[in-house]
């Protein structure tokens, strides 16, 4: 179970606000978390504690297909982030690093700032504490769960090897 | 079944595929580069395979950050030259490509056709060429190299259809800004962008690359044209491997089909922070601008210098603006110097560089101070995406930029010429 409190973005949020192209040679996640969000975002590394969630609206994560954007993300300690939609090479950057992500329109339209969640992962439940509310993201299709599942990418294809 | 359905069920080995449908497609080409391929690496040696699939069908490209911008690039590139040492891997270095999206059609690696996957999100530039081709991350690309397959889910087709023909100084970034400008950065998401048209069928192939390399920036998965005699013209002599071009067919299902009428459209620009900001340059023909770029895997192709240098020659780089010039690759800086174009932007006052990403992410070559302007032919204008969060960059045609730079102001081609 995750739980954390929120910190909220809107639509297009682009992989140079998450992660400029100036740090896209650095290695270490951790590096790479203290620079996460900075064009757009100076407080966000220094405020974000472990397991706290990002909730942004649509298309987060388009751009690049840097791998450190995700990467930058977990690295800050984010546990998971929930967006209305996902841009399509972010979302399989984030499945393949095993970043939790979860498409959930009604979640991010009525979450605020500093709410705090509760994430259930396996049934997709998402619960505002500060709000009392509950909500149900879309489940992965099978055939992503089953990367899920094993781990990851890499993890998939050793087994199916 | 649509071009792009048709070449991934061939590539899945199926009879037919649907929409929304995973497969495991057979790849042609795996490309990553020189801020990607460092994960890839270690990603590839986790796989436990220890051979790439097919080192002929593996290519690296140091484009981003070289000639080595500093030492933890200089570092990092020793690493990526030893892999591809190793693995035999195609391997285009400083002095010997260029900027991937340039020389890999130019070498003709890429075919009709073909399914290419590359750790770059531009890398769906080769749906120009009638390719199914796609950016991906570093992980995505380990496996690829490692096991010459990758899944993917089928992507739906929207049609774009550009009737009327294009005025004088308009080209391929024009059309790709005005549709972006239309449907939003995630007008497309998802989805292909098939483009045709009398407006498509004019444009040339520098052009047609230029409109796939920006399906990205609609949150497309690929663009997509259909083969002409264009494509073929431009194929023939750059490859002796045969290919298959898949027609588009009349009963074919698209998601949308969104028509636009061209006639009259002005040049576009795009305004910060997102591609999606396009507008005609008549609106914003008073904002200043510090520098110009020309160049970059969107427009670093010989016709957009030919067009840039058409407008630069016998004239001075207006006294505020730095412009940069980029060929893209090194076929185009020397088919350039041959035509006497780095003559006239030299002697315009434009710095020309070796090929390289350079500005277009901030690394380097071009990097904005905060409150500086730049009107440039890249193809990404978010905050920050050149340098200070604090700078500004306006996407535009090679045409748009270089007379922007003349004046010193967002200009229309039209008024440096008439």
């Amino acid at each position: 179970m995750i739980k954390g409190k929120v910190y909220k973005y809107g639509a297009n949020i682009d992989t140079d606000a998450i992660i400029p192209a100036k740090y896209a040679n650095l290695t270490e996640p951790s590096d790479l978390g203290k620079h996460c969000m900075e064009n757009i975002d100076t407080e966000f590394a220094k405020k974000v504690r472990t397991g706290d969630i990002i909730v942004a609206t649509s298309n987060f994560g388009c751009g690049s297909s840097r791998e450190v954007a995700p990467i930058s993300i977990k690295g800050a300690g984010v546990s998971c982030v929930i967006a209305k939609t996902f841009a399509r090479i972010f979302f399989r950057n984030a499945i393949n690093i095993a970043l939790p992500l979860l498409e959930c329109p009604e979640a991010a339209d009525q979450t605020e700032e500093g709410d705090e969640l509760e994430v259930d992962l396996s049934t997709g439940e998402i619960k505002n504490i500060t709000k009392n509310m509950v909500f149900t993201a879309a489940p992965y299709p099978d055939f992503i769960s089953g990367i899920i599942e094993a781990g990851g990418l890499i993890e998939y294809t050793i087994k199916s090897k | 079944m649509t071009i792009v359905e048709k070449i991934l069920a061939a590539h899945a080995g199926k009879d037919s595929v649907k929409t929304g449908e995973f497969v495991n497609v057979k790849v042609d080409l795996v490309m990553a580069h020189d801020l990607t391929a460092g994960i890839a690496i270690q990603q590839f040696k986790k796989t436990g395979f220890d051979k790439v699939f097919d080192p002929r069908k593996v290519v690296l490209v140091m484009d981003h950050y070289v000639p080595n911008k500093d030492v933890l690039c200089a570092e990092q590139n020793v690493l990526l030259r030893d892999f591809a040492r190793e693995q035999d891997l195609v391997f285009f270095g400083e002095g010997k490509g260029g900027i991937e999206h340039v020389i890999l059609p130019e070498k003709g690696m890429v075919l009709p056709g073909e399914v290419v996957v590359g750790a770059d999100s531009h890398t769906c530039t080769y749906g120009a060429l009638g390719a199914f081709s796609t950016g991906m991350g570093s992980t995505d690309i380990a496996v690829a190299m490692a096991t010459g397959e990758i899944w993917m889910k089928v992507p739906p087709t929207i049609k774009f259809v550009y009737k009327g023909k294009l005025g004088k100084w308009l080209g391929g970034k024009d059309l790709i800004l005005y549709t972006i400008g239309q449907i939003g950065v995630d007008g497309a998401l998802y989805s292909a962008m098939e483009f045709r048209g009398e407006a498509i069928e004019g444009l040339s192939m520098d052009g047609r690359l230029t409109m796939a390399n920006m399906a990205i920036e609609a949150g497309g998965k690929a663009g997509i044209f259909p083969v002409d005699e264009k494509t073929r013209a431009y194929l023939n002599g750059r490859s002796d491997r045969s290919y298959k071009a898949y027609e588009p067919e009349e009963d074919d299902e698209y998601s949308q089909i969104i028509e636009y009428d061209v006639t009259g459209l002005e040049p576009q620009v795009s305004l910060p922070h997102s591609p999606e900001n396009a507008r005609p340059v008549s609106e914003v023909a008073d904002i200043e601008v510090d520098q110009s770029v020309i160049g970059s895997c969107t427009n670093g192709r010989l016709e957009d210098l030919r067009v840039a240098a058409s407008l630069l020659k016998d004239k001075t780089v207006h006294p505020r603006v730095r412009c940069i010039v980029i060929p893209g690759s090194q076929k185009v800086y020397l088919d350039a110097m041959h035509e006497g174009l780095i003559d006239i932007f030299v002697e315009a006052g434009a710095a020309v560089s070796t090929p390289t990403c350079g500005p277009c992410v901030g690394g380097y070559m071009g990097v904005l101070a905060a409150g500086e302007r730049c009107i440039s032919t890249t193809n990404r204008n978010f905050i920050g995406r050149m340098g200070s969060p604090k700078s500004e960059v306006y996407l535009s045609s090679p045409a748009v930029a270089a007379a922007s730079a003349l004046t010193g102001r967002i200009t229309d081609p039209k008024e440096v010429t008439e």
